[in-house]
């Protein structure tokens, strides 16, 4: 088993990309191998309450995210700068997630095997 | 050691594709292992057979079935993420009730699991794009 740690930095609907970055989180998951995921950037707005995606022509990815429980996987990190920097607050996100400040994220992806970027 | 790839861009949208392409053939040249080449989103795009650049340009999916084959290179296109933008195999095609054979020599067709597989094997596990 190895521990992954998935690092997601596009906006919710910036092109299919978000949606089949969750698709590999969920096989990682459904692979039994421990998964975090860490929103970095402009990540955080993958989380918002009240999307309309469906203006958009997109899924909704919050009730993908929110679909993670049943794949247990729990460790949902973000920073603390990039919420803050977009005028965001953890309970403007659609689950709950644990902070970190941005000198504090290089000890957090150290503590992963795996670094996935997208 | 042994590396795990993927790309994510198409070969027009970026130059990340050939720079991958660059990084393969380097770790080869130096005698490491390459467990397997994953071509995931827009990736995919390197592994149409049709493709028809001028002559005057490179050829990038003739370039990847060339290292397929010199260096029995697995070379993984994402099932889901083909069929999302119209590269079907002949076999996938026939069971969609479509005709279509678009897949280029050396590449192969599967599912995410392969991906999950090779960063499990791998020591080192790099994304392009």
């Amino acid at each position: 088993m190895k521990k992954y740690l998935f690092v997601l930095r596009k906006p919710a609907h910036s092109g299919a990309q978000v949606q089949e970055m969750l698709d590999i989180i969920l096989t990682t998951a459904a692979f039994d191998q421990q998964v975090g995921i860490l929103l970095l950037d402009d990540g955080v707005f993958q989380l918002k309450n009240g999307q309309q995606p469906d203006i958009a022509g997109m899924k909704d990815i919050a009730a993908i995210f929110k679909a993670l429980e049943i794949y247990e996987v729990h460790d949902v990190y973000t920073e603390v700068e990039s919420l803050r920097e977009r005028g965001l607050k953890p309970k403007d996100l659609c689950l709950p997630v644990r902070e970190f400040y941005r000198k504090d994220i290089a000890s957090l992806m150290k503590r992963y095997d795996v670094v996935f970027s997208g | 050691m042994k590396f795990a790839i993927q790309i994510n861009n198409s070969p027009y949208q970026s130059n990340t594709g050939h720079t991958a392409y660059q990084f393969i053939k380097a770790v080869l040249a130096q005698g490491h292992e390459v467990f397997r080449v994953f071509f995931y989103q827009d990736g995919i795009y390197h592994a149409f057979k049709y493709a028809t650049p001028p002559d005057d340009e490179l050829q990038f999916t003739a370039q990847w079935s060339e290292l397929a084959r010199q260096y029995q290179l697995d070379l993984v296109v994402c099932i889901s993420a083909a069929q999302r933008r119209g590269l079907l195999c002949a076999d996938e095609a026939k069971r969609q009730g479509k005709m279509d054979n678009d897949l280029a020599e050396g590449f192969r067709i599967s599912g995410l699991g392969q991906l999950v597989e090779a960063t499990l094997e791998a020591d080192r596990f790099i994304v392009f794009g």
